[in-house]
């Protein structure tokens, strides 16, 4: 292994960085007027940083040839989808951007800037096989998350966002840190590979501990109960662009990040693991579902529907087989799509003012005055309660089957239970909309953008996604193959 | 005779003590942030005390890692403070309630 071929192995990286830096010095020279043009190129680089992650991704890469610096990288099969899964959210979440914040006059050059920086660390987080990448990783995505909370400055919602965001973000990375040195004072090494060898053998007193405080870390990370309190607040009082990236690309890179270190770290000591996730995966289940019934705004629900959700994934991780891990990419792919199109459509909601509705009150009868919005929000919530014929209901089913067949029937059964309380709230929402007496709120016309990406979601989403099972389900396969190659 | 036991009680007492400090701290938010530079100095006992126990250099680099990306996390916490501080007038913990939870 030398060094142009690690060069090589970066290249997605590397074009982000340079992006970025380059659409800095355009920001710091042309100020806000060059915004657009900023968005622009920044979808542009994210594309590109796509194209060069696919042959990863389409050849299953895996085994010795995707490390790069020495050990300290891994650019497989599993981190190139979860990439190409990143690099769609974040430049979905540019493009919606520009209607939204004109709204408010405060489109500012370095949204998209950031958006960029904060992919590129998602990218670090999931290709990281060595606890020090892990860490400027999650911190690199981190840091430019926080200020992208805060991002509407004129607004005390936005701020009281971000603040709340940094202060149990920073705990988080601090639990996660004090995991990581434990591990490391009790495996002797940061790699992944010399921890999982040092842990063949047994477990002990010090390296339990560690490693419950870095799940503990990573739990507050992909919000899983008991770690979700602050998801609510921030996604409500973010604004909703950058919800839209919350919701999906730091969720995607958080839980890629967490399979790795599950698997292959901690792989030796799966027993070790498997209860707390377990536990994590249905008190995610259930308090998502219950806690999402009580709210009346929107944007919340979707916070406590994104915590549901990663309970449902969690399952996948507990069963700690292949096919779990396959069923999470897969669902992960879905829950995707769920969310774009969950919060672009909520993006889509404003009155004849262009002041954003978040209150489900004022979405009443929503069918009679704006059938489309109506319509694309009802399979949303279907999809989102895994109700068949919406694609929604293919995730859940792989991550059931996947807990059957890997002998956690009991898991499965109350898993299964549970997403019917889930059911309720969002099949409120849809009740809102088509039975009320009409609010009559909604007039705002929609961006040209907006409506593309909610039609784009809303294919994947409908019964039509099912043509893509096969395809997508290859794909998941070979990236839970890379994921194992090592063991 | 101090072994890398001591080190480790102290550096657990510290992140103790730093988690403590964000949970019941009910004053101030300036408090919050030098609670969570304890929480990362903490980790850097740990880090340097298993480093020079086990004769390998490693924990000294993630060490410097945390010191540096410390700095830039308090950077970021102190201006999201000041734009907090611009708009509310006060940085009282107990007034960060503007949404329920």
């Amino acid at each position: 292994m030398d060094w142009s071929q690690s060069l090589r192995l970066i290249a997605p990286e590397e074009t982000l960085s340079f992006a970025s830096l380059v659409l800095l010095l355009i920001a710091a020279w042309g100020g806000d007027k060059a915004a657009r043009l900023i968005s622009v190129l920044a979808v542009a680089a994210l594309v590109a940083a796509g194209v060069l992650v696919a042959p990863a991704l389409c050849g299953g890469a895996m085994g010795v040839e995707t490390y790069a610096f020495f050990g300290q990288f891994k650019a497989d099969a599993f981190a190139s989808f979860a990439k190409v899964l990143i690099y769609i959210s974040a430049a979905v979440s540019i493009m919606v951007a520009p209607a939204y914040f004109d709204r408010f006059k405060a489109m500012r050059a370095e949204y998209p800037v950031l958006v960029v920086l904060a992919a590129i660390g998602m990218s670090m987080m999931v290709s990281a096989t060595n606890l020090i990448t892990l860490y400027i990783g999650l911190e690199m995505n981190s840091l430019a998350a926080y200020v992208l909370a805060a991002f509407l400055r004129t607004d005390g919602r936005s701020a009281e966002a971000g603040l709340k965001y940094f202060v149990l973000g920073a705990l988080a990375s601090g639990i996660l840190l004090f995991g990581m040195s434990l591990t490391y004072g009790f495996a002797g090494t940061t790699s992944f590979d010399g921890i999982s060898a040092s842990m063949a053998h047994g477990l002990s007193h010090g390296a339990l501990f560690g490693l419950v405080f870095v799940f503990a870390g990573l739990a507050f990370k992909i919000s899983a109960v008991p770690f979700h309190m602050w998801t609510p607040d921030v996604y409500e009082g973010a604004p909703t662009p950058v919800t839209t990236l919350f919701a999906t690309a730091p969720k995607v890179a958080a839980m890629a990040l967490t399979m790795r270190v599950a698997i292959e770290a901690f792989g030796e000591q799966a027993h070790a693991w498997q209860q707390i996730v377990v536990f994590a995966a249905l008190a995610s289940i259930v308090i998502g579902a219950l806690g999402a019934m009580r709210q009346s705004n929107i944007k919340r629900l979707m916070a406590y529907s994104s915590i549901n959700n990663v309970g449902f994934m969690l399952v996948g991780l507990a069963v700690a087989t292949p096919e779990g891990i396959s069923a999470m990419l897969f669902y992960l792919a879905i829950y995707v799509a769920m969310s774009i199109g969950g919060f672009v459509m909520i993006l889509m909601l404003a009155d004849e003012n262009g002041n954003p509705v978040e209150d489900l009150g004022k979405m009443a009868g929503l069918s009679r005055t704006r059938p489309g919005l109506a319509l694309a929000l009802a399979m949303i919530m279907f999809s989102l309660a895994g109700i068949p014929p919406m694609f929604g209901f293919w995730g859940k089913f792989l991550v059931f089957k996947a807990a059957v067949d890997g002998g956690m029937i009991a898991l499965a059964a109350l898993g299964f239970a549970a997403s019917v309380i889930g059911a309720f709230y969002y099949l409120k929402v849809v009740k809102i909309m088509y039975f009320d007496e009409p609010a009559d709120v909604v007039k705002g016309q929609s961006d040209i953008w907006h409506k593309l990406v909610l039609v784009g979601s809303c294919v994947v989403i409908s019964p039509l996604g099912f043509l893509l099972t096969r395809w997508l389900g290859h794909l998941a396969d070979t990236a839970a193959a890379a994921l194992f190659s090592g063991l | 005779m101090i072994g890398i036991e001591h080190y480790v009680a102290v550096s657990s007492i510290l992140f103790v003590l730093g988690v403590l400090g964000i949970f019941l701290n009910r004053k101030n938010v300036i408090v919050l942030l030098m609670a969570i530079e304890l929480i990362l100095l903490a980790v850097n006992i740990n880090l340097v005390a298993f480093s020079a126990f086990l004769h390998d250099l490693t924990g000294q680099i993630f060490a410097m890692f945390v010191l540096t990306v410390a700095a830039g996390e308090a950077a970021v916490g102190l201006a999201i403070l000041v734009i907090y501080f611009r708009g509310r007038g006060t940085i009282a913990v107990d007034d960060v309630n503007r949404m329920k939870g």
